[in-house]
């Protein structure tokens, strides 16, 4: 057990932080405000290589590892939730399904441009029928008569990067199977769609209450043709890689969770040693410390659950006996709900102040919330917790 | 340079100041740097010279010997015209060479920061930047760090001897340059106890000019050493100088700061005129605080706080601003604070330096006029 | 042609200074930085190294941990960095640090095509003469505060920054420049240059692999071979409370004109 971070992974926290206080915090307020998409911010990132972190260098990758993916989204969330949603989605629910279960052709064709940041990526699972329950997916895909294409049709709800996207890792039916017990279910298949598409279309930009400059929307497929060698993975292995990837997006959205409510502390301490009430500042009241105190507390050791959940990937990647699942889910349920707690009595410490937006930390409540609910809510991180405890 | 030894002190006397000209036109600090020099060389009991380099510029003369120099040394020669590093620092060490001056103060302007360590380097001398305070005489000296440092009086009292390779060294006839270091938050003062010349740049606009005196002007002594300079010793090569004002720079690198608040509500035009008035006097931009921004009297570049911009500049002077938190968060770390604002009990107060109850649009005219008084009697 | 770029680690003063009872400074409470204007010198040399693919190497002199700044600048793109160390060197004035980082360089090897780009001056001592120091050390032309450098061929031209406006200078390489804030904007580290910045050749100099120069005598380096000596170090008088002015008329002004000149504020 190492709780050291390497001379590299500091670093590269010098380097996102600088970033992140230069780059990405002047523009916070605007992007959430005007519901805008920071494309700027994307541009920028690309060139330092923060859209393909822990990729290969030979798929257009920085090279870097799970770890220094998650610092990079949790420096970004300490000043924007949106921007650091934005890393999260290309990278955790697009890059990584074709990198883990894309052919060499697949790989070849979309990480390149994915990790230089020329494209941006999302995924599409959920469905208005089915959002906790995956299985209620609509969505099909039918090969064609003469097997050369598949047909999609159906629509996707609540894709984060949606209409900014290129690429989409999309989950479709592909027909019936039955389960391990006998029992008949869908089989379902995993396919890479291009914005460029023919019957592909994006729908309108979902208002949100947090995380207001990100992109969400829903995909709309009518008769939507793709080649053959789309499908990702093998047919009928949909599923598996479906919730493979909320494994690794849920490190993302942990990451997220940790920053917003690190950078909400960071605020808090701040605007308390400032703030003068009664003649004193408000730091020296003993409410405001032990307040502090927990908030970073809990923050902490969010940070711990969600260093060890990507450590975990590290290792799944050697050898894939070692599963990563029970990890992220703790990591993010904990740090979801640290974020959303945090956050909270962060606004509450800078009083009015907090509920207006001359300050961040009303905008990082509303951003914080989200994570308790996308890539799986904290119920569901529950349900994976308890199955992966036996618990039946 | 064989028989120049610089370590044989007294073969060294007299106290130079490079004078700087551009165009033909001497620079405001060639006059304080003749009058610091006065007093340094009546301490020292030797004559002060002028050093001056450039095409045609002897007629300059008279005008730096009326501040207080008793000769001037004049350099002239076509490839002088412009300043280049090579040609100035060649004829300056030449001249040293031969003249022996025991010190030489340069102006800190960016020529004179380019030109001083080189000849310093070339004639293997202690070269002091940028200071702000030149002393001989110990009795001075000591009253100087009495007013402007936190030594205790016991430590002032024992000054007078510093350590120079292991020996005590006494410095009572060394030049002590002091200057400030870490952005000011700290000052040193500087000696050159085992070469000659002892040099230094001062920093423009700190020393004072002594009154111009017509009997000095006219009994100027000019010298004019021979020059020697060939165009194939020179590797830059000036191909234009072009003047122009200094384009307002951005509020974080800017040393002088005017901001206005919601308190030029009745007159927001001119308000914001006599902010920009007054930040010209002192070589300063228009900043504000978010209340003007937010009311579109001021575009967002000027914000100045929380969600503006932090500054420290070296005068912050709040016009009208009552001083909210999170405009303070933004400015409170500058150098000096003054703030003008009709209620005395307005939180800018707070953080000021200097404060002015009154009306800004009655007050600030006033202070332009004196400022504008004070800047052209230094 | 390659570019050998000198740069400082310094105590980050934007920050609260911490200082010793003692007067002096209390380094080892305050973060260091990499000297702002030696990333625009840096930025510089990386700029024309995408333009020409020259290689770039960092010169720094400092204490051993200096490495972890040198680090950071191969992470943005230099090919490698050197690192003068010694206790030998320890104590020098700008004069002596010249001497020694013109050694380094002539170890390195000053090449007819090659650059040497400082920052236009450190901010914990705020000199600007080391860069003009090594330019005459190495017998090289200076070209301080440059705005612009164009580079083509041999021919060097930068736009000289003057308080009045500006100069055009033209010089031959190999020459030495240093660098002003509004030449450019330092890029960041990559993620992919951190990855590989530990395993980039990092070459330490020392005393024993100094001294053969001609500039490294005994009485050219260290605290023996700087010609200044510091007297007294000391910090300025606390800034006092506030001070409110008496009535708001001409008088007041004219008093507060008065303090600023006498404290040299205006």
């Amino acid at each position: 057990m190492d709780f050291v971070l390497s001379k590299e992974h500091e670093m590269l926290r010098k380097m996102y932080r600088e970033f992140a206080e230069t780059e990405v915090k002047p523009l916070a307020e605007e992007i959430d405000e005007e519901e805008r998409f920071p494309m700027e911010t994307v541009e920028k990132m690309a060139k330092l290589g923060m859209m393909g972190i822990y990729f290969p260098q030979q798929y257009g990758g920085a090279g870097a590892d799970v770890l220094a993916y998650a610092m990079a989204v949790e420096e970004l969330a300490k000043v924007c939730g949106t921007t650091a949603v934005i890393v999260s989605a290309h990278t955790s629910l697009c890059c990584a399904p074709i990198f883990e279960h894309g052919t060499e052709e697949q790989k070849m064709k979309y990480l390149p441009k994915l990790c230089k940041g020329e494209w941006i990526g999302a995924f599409g699972l959920t469905e208005p029928g089915a959002g906790t329950d995956a299985q209620g997916q609509q969505t099909t895909a039918v090969l064609d008569e003469a097997g050369e294409n598949w047909i999609l049709n159906g629509s996707k709800c609540f894709i984060t990067n949606g209409n900014v996207a290129n690429v989409f890792v999309v989950i479709a039916v592909t027909g019936k199977t039955t389960d391990k017990k006998g029992r008949p279910m869908k089989e379902i298949s995993a396919f890479i769609v291009e914005g460029t598409d023919p019957g592909f279309s994006q729908g309108k930009h979902e208002k949100k209450m947090g995380i207001r400059g990100s992109s969400t929307c829903d995909l709309i497929f009518e008769d939507c043709v793709i080649p053959k060698d789309r499908l990702l993975g093998k047919k009928g292995e949909g599923f598996k890689i479906a919730m493979k990837t909320l494994d690794g997006g849920r490190i993302g959205i942990a990451s997220q969770a940790l920053g917003l409510g690190e950078g909400a502390v960071e605020e808090a301490i701040k605007y308390t040693k400032e703030r003068v009430q009664f003649g004193k500042r408000i730091s020296q009241f003993q409410n405001t410390q032990f307040q502090l105190a927990d908030m970073h507390t809990k923050m902490q050791a969010a940070q711990f659950l969600v260093y060890s959940a990507a450590l975990k990937k590290m290792e799944h990647a050697k050898n894939p006996k070692v599963s990563y699942s029970m990890d992220a889910a703790m990591a993010k349920l904990f740090a979801a709900e640290a974020a959303s707690d945090v956050t909270r009595r962060a606004v509450q410490l800078f009083g009015g102040y907090g509920y207006t937006r001359e300050y961040p930390v009303e905008r990082m409540m509303r951003d914080a919330k989200i994570t308790e609910i996308y890539e799986g809510t904290s119920e569901v991180q529950r349900m994976v917790i308890a199955s992966n405890l036996g618990v039946k | 340079m064989s028989e120049f030894k610089n370590t044989v002190l007294e073969d060294f006397k007299n106290v130079w100041v490079f004078c700087e000209q551009r165009q033909g036109v001497l620079m405001p600090t060639d006059f304080e740097l003749i009058s610091e020099g006065r007093k340094l060389a009546d301490e020292l009991g030797v004559k002060l010279c002028g050093l001056l380099l450039g095409d045609k510029v002897e007629h300059l003369a008279k005008d730096l010997a009326g501040y207080g120099a008793d000769e001037i040394i004049v350099c002239e020669h076509p490839l002088l015209k412009d300043y280049t590093t090579d040609a100035y620092a060649k004829v300056i060490c030449d001249t040293v060479v031969e003249m022996k001056p025991e010190a030489l103060l340069v102006g800190a302007t960016n020529i004179g920061r380019d030109l001083a360590p080189r000849c310093a380097a070339r004639l293997h001398t202690g070269l002091c930047a940028d200071c702000t305070h030149l002393d001989v005489e110990m009795s001075t000296y000591k009253d100087f760090l009495r007013e402007n440092s936190t030594l205790p009086e016991a430590r002032i009292e024992n000054v007078g001897t510093a350590m120079v390779l292991g020996k005590p060294h006494d410095v009572s006839k060394d030049l002590k340059m002091t200057r400030p270091a870490f952005g000011g938050h700290l000052m040193a003062s500087i000696i050159c106890p085992r070469f000659r010349p002892c040099m230094a740049t001062v920093r423009p606009g700190v020393l004072k000019k002594a009154p111009f005196d017509q009997a000095r002007a006219d009994a100027v002594v000019i010298t004019k050493p021979e020059v020697k300079l060939c165009e194939c010793e020179l590797k830059t090569k000036v191909l234009e100088v072009v003047k122009e004002s200094r384009k307002l720079v951005d509020l974080t690198g800017a040393e002088v700061i005017v901001s206005v608040g919601r308190g030029i509500s009745k007159d927001v035009e001119g308000g914001i005129k006599l902010a920009h008035e007054l930040a010209d006097v002192l070589g300063g931009v228009v900043g504000s605080s978010r209340a003007c921004v937010d009311s579109g009297w001021i575009t967002a570049d000027h914000q100045v706080g929380q969600t503006g911009k932090t500054v420290r500049p070296r005068i912050y002077i709040a016009l009208g601003i009552s001083g909210a938190i999170q405009h303070k968060a933004g400015m409170s770390d500058s150098e000096c604070i003054i703030a003008v604002n009709k209620n005395d009990s307005a939180p800018i107060f707070e953080v000021a330096d200097y404060g002015i109850v009154g009306d800004l649009f009655k007050v600030v005219p006033l202070m332009i006029e004196e400022f504008k008084a004070a800047i052209a009697n230094k | 042609m390659k570019i050998i770029v000198c740069v400082k680690q310094v105590p980050d003063t934007s920050g609260k200074v911490a200082v010793n009872p003692d007067g002096t400074l209390d380094r080892a409470s305050m973060l260091t930085i990499i000297n702002p204007d030696d990333k625009n010198a840096i930025e510089a040399a990386l700029k024309l190294k995408d333009e020409t693919g020259c290689r770039v190497t960092a010169v720094t002199m400092g204490p051993p941990p200096a490495e972890g700044m040198l680090r950071e600048l191969i992470a943005m793109g230099c090919d490698d960095a050197v690192l003068i160390s010694g206790r030998e060197f320890g104590g020098s004035d700008t004069f002596a640090t010249s001497q020694i980082i013109a050694a380094g360089i002539n170890a390195i090897g000053l090449e007819e095509d090659d650059i040497v780009f400082c920052g236009r001056q450190a901010i914990d001592g705020d000199t600007a003469q080391v860069g003009p120091q090594i330019a005459e050390k190495l017998d090289i032309p200076q070209i301080s505060y440059a705005a612009d450098i164009k580079v083509e061929g041999k021919k060097v031209t930068v736009k000289r920054m003057l308080e009045d406006g500006y100069m055009t200078v033209e010089t031959q390489t190999p020459c030495l420049i240093t660098c002003i804030k509004e030449l450019n904007e330092p890029r960041y580290m990559s993620v992919a240059g951190i990855v590989g910045a530990y395993s980039k050749p990092m070459d330490v100099m020392d005393y024993p692999r100094l001294k053969d120069d001609p500039l490294i005598e005994v009485d050219t380096i260290g605290l023996a071979g700087s010609p200044t000596n510091i007297l007294t170090s000391f910090t300025p008088p606390q800034k006092g409370a506030g001070m409110m002015l008496e009535g708001a008329d001409k008088a007041t002004c004219e008093q507060l004109a008065g303090i600023l000149v006498k404290k040299h504020i205006i």
